[in-house]
């Protein structure tokens, strides 16, 4: 257990800047997911944090003291890799035991150890086996058992799921969420699919182009996000954006339809406007009222996420299962004020729409 | 070609394709396979297979017709058998410190470098030189008033008849030997050396290994599968010297340096008269050697692939 | 072994994470691949400067680094150029005069300037002037006296027809292997790979009685033919071959090309890689190939250029100065070669694992 804190960190190759700054602060204990389109840095962030990279600039301190010059392997850090590498010519307790065995742990020790290890992860009939007579998903079990008999404070995770199929992955990232409730240890975990992120995370840091956007739990994120970036990478399907102009009492949409927004700071310049999906309401009354066309009607059975063409733009709109809409066919679609949140010209948020 | 296929159909045209190869197969490796098992059981100075007498095994009898096997003096053929044990003595000599020397080269390479392709061409530039320019080179430099002796002087040393004197002129067959090919090991090794994972090694990192326990747990099993099929490459390779050899001492001082494929050609051809009965019975006998070796290659290929 | 060895070593021999500033193992490491540097290219540099110095000065020990000459003056009133010195005279002072004859421990040195005045002086009062000067000599001999170019002749034309007719032949019994399904393809297979387990020194008796009965002893082609078909080449080439689809075969049989052309116009162009890489082997093997053009070839005209080599270097004992040019003119060509296509040949020699 133990704090993680970035301060100010920066990495560069030569002249190439490609993380700007980071601050962040891990609480003890937290399962933390950067998440963040591929190139957006997070992984180059854990490697920096695992020791495999150096710090360009800044500090990263473990429990309040200074790494930058400390060893990967004395950082007190276990990392499981996404291809897992694991050693080819090692049995699976080769593998478990080898960094212990680096560490001159007593033989005692290790062997208590490993056979915990196995137990907690289901591995104990495999633990004669050579890597590649195992599965993808026994793979990651080992991997994972790997980092877990260090007994590490912090475990870092780099997209350790990406490589099995579906519902696999399901399977691992329920039993990760349970492993994270029994060590109870810090765990920083690196994915670009935010489903996983949502899911599992205490703290979501969402980065893009080596700049953290947002970070705080992950409901927080998906109501209340910093700016458009964050609006639009959580969420599935995504959040309707919509070109508006502010206007006396709200603001206008590109068809001319006043949508009246109380409080809300007014300016000249053009907005944006954003609205979940499934906030949408397929009525014809009340304020905010439009008509759309249905391009596309997805049906995935428990619900039905319908494209709508409308005057004032493009829609996904999220409803029952049994929606009765047709291509072609055109439908009523209300934009409730209250589910509505405003992004600024920069990009930031001005108005969030409060929780509901 | 259009009328050829035709007349024999499409799916048969493949023996057109096949045709001049397996002619020139047969004519130089499948009938010399054939006519070396008659050479070897015929005796007498004629070349014409048809004008030899058959004399059995008389030829291998001959050869290995030793008193005491450890005493090549006591053998009829005492010359074959200081070939073979210089052959024996010369391979473990060369593959040993050669396949040493390539790791050790290939290690130091594959550490992050600058101008890594520049200095694995260095090492690998001697593989392309012939055999007979590699030694004339050597031969220029280790003669009486060549350049070695010239520092030996400087340093106040005596000079030193390098390829007159028997123990020194072996040295320099396996020095000079060693020279000429380790880069090509080197280049195999270095290949399989970066074909391990990088992660792997990030993993180690993490794990806390020691740079040494890194090389002996991680590196060098890792690099095994690679280090045996080149083991047994350069034992083939090995077994055949003989140009290098022959052109820096022409197997002297005495026989000191005087290979079993030297051995082979100067009783078939150098010497008068040509025996070739007992040339192709020496070869029979190489042949057999050679073909353990192999077969023990393509069975470690096989696994390193699997593995 | 890690005590013994040092912590020195272990680090040189253990990969670097190259972080920060060079740790002082990798200046170890760029001192051994500087030494590797010096061991491997020094031998050949010592022998392209040597090849360079004057018969007289091979003779020279120690050996200078560069080729040096002794000028020579005409002086009026002797037929030769004479050799320049630089002599200390009686009263000290040092000059440079020439040479007219030695006796003994006594030289008879002549002023050029001064023609007509002959001064004895002690043969240690003087040492030859030096200058930076090549012995271009060695090389124009080989072409005069030696018939340099005619074991060039031999050499290239052995290599360049042995080249193009083993891609020729290997190539059309790779395609056979690798793009037909016929009867006994395996049984071929099988048998040309099982040729790899004789090598050409096993055979050399028989192959010799084959080639003589064919008439081509002392011919090039005693040279070319034998070598033309190698498993190698067929196992590398139709290991190529198989991974370009069958579809393409299959579309251009439905456009009517013959088998011949589909070879020649589709598979060969699209086996370009393979056959590159094949061509880089064989003209260094054709170049270098020594045993079998030993025993083919007897007859010093037919020599290439690796026996005229070897024939020199019992021939002409004593005059290194033409066996050196003539081993510098030789490597070239491989040199220049690998200079250009180093890489190439690295990288193609790394993943074919053949030489």
């Amino acid at each position: 257990m133990a704090t993680l804190e970035l301060d100010r960190v920066v990495k560069r190759y030569g002249s190439l800047e490609v993380i700007h700054g980071v601050d962040l602060e891990v609480p003890s204990g937290a399962f933390c997911v950067f998440v963040g389109p591929s190139g957006c840095g997070k992984s180059t962030l854990l490697r920096m944090i695992a020791g495999l990279e150096t710090v360009s600039e800044g500090e990263i301190r473990i429990d309040g003291v200074r790494v930058n010059e400390v060893p990967a392997a004395r950082r007190g850090l276990a990392m499981v890799f996404q291809s897992y590498a694991l050693y080819p010519h090692m049995t699976v307790r080769q593998n478990l035991a080898f960094g212990l065995e680096n560490l001159r742990t007593p033989k005692a020790e290790i062997a208590r150890r490993v056979a915990e290890a196995a137990r907690m992860l289901r591995i104990e009939e495999l633990l004669e086996r050579k890597p590649r007579q195992l599965s993808g998903g026994q793979r990651q079990r080992v991997a994972i058992g790997r980092a877990v008999v260090r007994e590490p404070e912090i475990f870092l995770f780099d997209e350790p799921l990406s490589n099995l199929d579906a519902e696999l992955r399901v399977q691992m990232r329920i039993e990760l969420k349970a492993l994270h409730g029994r060590l109870g240890n810090t765990m920083i975990y690196v994915t670009h699919d935010q489903v996983e992120a949502m899911t599992m995370a205490d703290l979501i840091v969402v980065l893009s182009k080596g700049r953290i956007e947002q970070a705080g739990p992950p409901l927080e994120l998906y109501h209340r996000p910093a700016n458009l970036f964050v609006a639009g990478f959580l969420g599935s399907p995504k959040m309707n954006f919509l070109p508006v102009r502010p206007a006396e009492g709200g603001v206008r949409l590109e068809d001319g339809t006043l949508l009246p927004l109380p409080g809300t700071a007014l300016g000249f310049a053009p907005l944006t406007l954003g609205i979940r999906p499934e906030r949408l309401l397929l009525e014809g009354a009340g304020p905010g009222s439009i008509e759309g066309t249905v391009r596309l009607a997805e049906r995935l059975g428990a619900e039905t996420y319908l494209h709508l063409d409308t005057g004032a733009g493009a829609l996904t709109v999220r409803t029952g299962g049994e929606a009765a809409a047709r291509p072609g066919e055109r439908v009523p679609v209300r934009l409730p004020g209250e589910a509505c949140h405003l992004f600024g010209p920069d990009g930031r948020v001005i108005r969030c729409a409060p929780r509901g | 070609m259009a009328a050829l296929q035709r007349r024999i159909g499409p799916a048969r045209f493949a023996w057109v394709f096949l045709v001049p190869n397996l002619v020139i197969f047969g004519a130089f490796t499948y009938l010399p396979i054939a006519l070396n098992l008659v050479y070897a059981t015929t005796g007498g100075l004629a070349v014409l297979p048809g004008e030899r007498s058959f004399v059995g095994l008389e030829n291998f009898a001959s050869l290995l017709d030793c008193k005491n096997y450890l005493d090549p003096s006591s053998c009829s053929k005492d010359l074959f058998w200081r070939a073979l044990f210089n052959t024996a003595r010369f391979v473990a000599l060369q593959v040993g410190f050669m396949i040493l020397f390539a790791l050790i080269t290939a290690l130091v390479l594959d550490r992050k470098i600058r101008g890594r392709g520049f200095f694995r061409g260095v090492f690998f530039y001697p593989v392309l030189l012939s055999p007979v320019v590699v030694a004339l080179v050597w031969r220029w430099i280790l003669q009486r008033e060549g350049v070695l002796n010239a520092w030996l002087v400087a340093m106040g040393g005596e000079p030193v008849l390098w390829l007159m004197d028997a123990g020194w002129s072996f040295f320099w067959v396996v020095f000079v030997s060693i020279w000429a090919h380790m880069g090509f090991y080197t280049l195999i090794l270095l290949a399989g050396l970066q074909a391990i994972p990088k992660d792997v090694y990030e993993a180690a990192e993490m794990d806390a290994a020691s740079p040494w326990r890194v090389l002996t747990r991680i590196t060098l099993p890792l690099l095994m599968p690679t280090m045996l099929v080149v083991i047994v490459l350069a034992l083939i390779k090995g077994v055949q010297t003989f140009d290098e050899i022959y052109v820096l001492t022409g197997g002297g001082p005495g026989s000191a340096t005087m290979l079993i494929v030297q051995y082979i050609y100067e009783t078939g051809f150098a010497a008068q008269p040509r025996l070739y009965g007992l040339a192709a019975a020496a070869s029979l006998l190489l042949a057999g050697l050679l073909m353990i070796l192999t077969l023990l290659q393509l069975r470690l290929n096989r696994k390193s692939y699997r593995g | 072994m890690a005590s013994l060895a040092g912590p020195g070593v272990v680090d040189l021999l253990t990969r670097t994470r190259g972080k920060g500033r060079l740790h002082w193992t990798d200046w170890l490491a760029y001192a051994y691949l500087l030494l590797g540097v010096f061991l491997m290219f020094g031998p050949v540099v010592w022998v392209v400067l040597s090849s360079f110095k004057s018969e007289a000065q091979l003779l020279e020990f120690p050996p200078t680094a560069l080729p040096y000459g002794q000028p020579s003056v005409r002086v009026e009133g002797y037929e030769e150029p004479l050799p320049l010195f630089r002599v200390r005279l009686p009263d000290g002072s040092v000059a440079e005069m020439a040479q007219v004859r030695r006796i003994g421990i006594q030289a008879q040195m002549v002023d050029p300037a001064a023609p007509q005045r002959v001064i004895r002086v002690d043969i240690n009062e003087r040492e030859p002037v030096r200058t930076l000067s090549l012995a271009t000599e060695n090389y124009t001999e080989l072409f005069e006296r030696f018939h340099f170019l005619r074991y060039l002749w031999n050499s290239v034309f052995i290599t360049v027809v042995a080249t193009l007719l083993m891609l020729l032949v290997n190539s059309m019994a790779a395609f056979a292997l690798a793009k037909y399904d016929f009867r006994g393809r395996d049984v071929v297979f099988v048998l040309t790979i099982a040729t790899l387990l004789i090598p050409p020194t096993v055979v050399l008796v028989p192959v010799f009685l084959v080639v003589s009965q064919l008439g081509l002893l002392n011919t090039p082609w005693g040279v070319i033919l034998p070598g033309a078909a190698t498993p190698t080449g067929v196992f590398l080439l139709r290991q190529y071959m198989l991974t370009i689809p069958d579809e393409l075969l299959d579309a251009a049989r439905m456009d009517n090309a013959s088998e011949w052309k589909i070879y020649w116009r589709i598979v060969l162009p699209l086996a370009a890689p393979a056959l590159a890489v094949l061509a880089i082997f064989a003209v260094t093997w054709r170049w270098n190939d020594f045993l079998l053009p030993l025993i083919v070839l007897s007859q010093s005209e037919q020599f290439t250029l690796q026996l005229a080599l070897n024939s020199f270097k019992g021939e002409m004992h004593t005059q290194w100065g033409n066996l050196l040019a003539m081993t510098v003119l030789t490597l070239l060509p491989i040199t220049l070669v690998f200079g250009f296509l180093q890489r190439y040949i690295t990288s193609g020699i790394a993943t074919t694992g053949i030489k």
